[in-house]
């Protein structure tokens, strides 16, 4: 379980993350999306101890992440494709992780042929693509065979097949009991892979719904019902996109950057 | 919810071993690594046994002059020290090596650790070369500087502990500024050049350059006038490595990564 309560993490005069509170619960996918700039990746590091919050707290399995035991084995993380020395082999880069959490070196050769890169695992990770990279990425989340799962726009950067793949990735590892928590800019993807949402915008949490009641709200068009949510938060627009009223009700009122 | 722990380990947690030995594998998987290294060693080699063979005079101190070459492996040891830290800021690596283990001043003791090790080992190996070899390609005529002698042992060894230091001193660097160009500029402008520049302020503030502590305190066999003596150095480098080191580990733990 992922928890988050009252979470605060300024830069300068601007608030990333503003009061987010929520909860990703085990044994399914929790979709975390927003537009552009919402805060996302902010309250990722938050939640890995990366970032220090202004204010709030964060746990995991009801610990602050500094206090975990061998924190591999109990989070994996990725936060970015290419966060590897482009020098070091992927093998050699997962066995230097996995020897910091004592985990077993028999693990490395197992993640890596579960990510499809057995037969690259040799080759210096700087000459692999954008693909290949990101699958090296999720072999370090799944590492430590961890209960909770934190990942960053994961699909970004997969083929199609690698698309279809870590869905089902996903949705097995949360079958299994897991905690599953998974950024995207994509709604498409999200209601294509998550059971649970949470939706925010200028950093505030705009709903913490099921992938079910958020579509069933207006037209019925999950990614409809997302642009109302987040109308007026999203920071970057070409403003002819946003020409046509979106009148949908939205479960919970679409935010306005000055609401409280 | 309980979290997978292999039996035997629920009650342990990561530790510095644990630390240790990843950043062992970091260091060891990279080409860069090796080559840094043997570049040192083989400067160090090749400067002695040139000032060897010019060698004329039994008054100079030889010793001092044959370990010469341990000043530009000295800058090697000392950019690869900087590299430990920040090339895991330019990849991108610190955050996995963050979340693997959220004791930050843990991983720079862990770093510390190995790569001062590591440069202590390559350079006890590159002084006790040099001064062989430099010594092997003294003329005829001279008689050279004997290992059984007490202040040519001293100098020798701790020629190799001035690698390791100034190692040290740049894993400090890089844990402060944390981007490679910069933490490089700082590394060979504090090092080199101020120490340099010291000299010419007065040549007693000279004396306390890391650069100078190496060549005219650690090094030599004849006490110079205006050098630190050689224990006194090498408390000196000591000094200015865990400065740097404790700088940089209060501000990994309170920086974002």
């Amino acid at each position: 379980m992922i928890e988050a309560e009252g979470l605060v993490k300024r830069y300068g005069a601007t608030a990333a993350v503003d009061g987010l509170t929520f909860t990703a619960h085990p044994g399914k996918v929790t979709g975390f999306v927003g537009p552009n700039g919402s805060g996302k990746s902010t309250t990722m590091r938050l939640l890995l101890g990366l970032d220090a919050p202004d204010a709030g707290v964060t746990r995991i399995g009801g610990l602050p992440y500094r206090d975990l035991r061998w924190p591999l084995r109990e989070v994996g993380s990725m936060l970015e494709a290419r966060a590897f020395h482009p020098g070091r082999s992927a093998r050699a880069h997962l066995a230097a992780l996995a020897a910091s959490n004592a985990i077993g070196h028999a693990r490395v050769d197992e993640v890596l042929d579960m990510v499809g890169l057995a037969g690259a695992a040799r080759r210096r990770a700087g000459t692999f693509s954008l693909g290949m990279a990101q699958r090296l990425s999720i072999a370090t989340a799944l590492l430590g065979n961890p209960e909770v799962l934190v990942l960053d726009e994961p699909v970004n950067g997969l083929d199609p097949e690698g698309i279809r793949w870590i869905r089902g990735l996903l949705k097995s590892l949360a079958g299994e009991g897991r905690t599953v928590f998974v950024s995207s800019h994509l709604i498409g993807e999200m209601a294509a892979t998550a059971e649970h949402l949470v939706v925010v915008g200028a950093g505030r949490l705009l709903a913490d719904t099921s992938v079910a009641e958020l579509s069933a709200v207006g037209s019925g068009s999950l990614e409809e019902a997302f642009f109302a949510l987040t109308a007026g938060s999203a920071q970057y627009e070409g403003t002819s996109q946003r020409a046509g009223p979106v009148s949908t009700a939205s479960p919970r009122r679409a935010s306005d950057t000055a609401c409280p | 919810m309980t979290a997978i722990q292999p039996t035997g380990t629920s009650t342990a947690r990561y530790g510095f071993s644990n630390l240790a030995r990843m950043e062992w594998l970091k260091l060891a998987s990279l080409r860069s690594t090796w080559w840094t290294l043997a570049v040192t060693i083989a400067a160090a080699i090749g400067i002695a046994v040139g000032v060897g063979a010019q060698t004329k005079a039994h008054t100079a101190d030889v010793t001092n002059n044959i370990l010469g070459g341990v000043a530009p492996g000295l800058l090697l040891t000392g950019v690869l020290g900087v590299l430990v830290m920040t090339s895991e800021y330019t990849s991108g690596l610190i955050r996995s090596t963050f979340t693997a283990a959220p004791k930050r001043s843990l991983v720079l003791a862990a770093k510390a650790a190995v790569f001062g090790t590591v440069s202590l080992v390559v350079g006890e190996i590159a002084a006790f070369a040099a001064f062989l070899a430099g010594r092997a390609s003294l003329p005829r005529t001279i008689t050279g500087p004997a290992l059984s002698h007490p202040s040519v042992l001293r100098a020798v060894v701790l020629a190799g502990a001035g690698y390791c230091l100034i190692g040290l001193i740049g894993v400090g660097l890089g844990a402060i500024i944390r981007h490679t160009p910069a933490a490089v500029a700082v590394l060979v402008g504090g090092v080199y050049v101020a120490g340099t520049a010291l000299v010419g302020l007065s040549k007693s503030a000279g004396s306390y350059g890391p650069v100078s502590i190496v060549a005219n305190s650690l090094t030599t066999t004849q006490r110079l006038a205006h050098a630190l003596p050689p224990w006194a150095g090498l408390g000196m480098l000591c000094l200015y490595a865990a400065l740097v080191l404790g700088i940089g580990g209060w501000l990994l733990v309170r920086r974002d990564a």
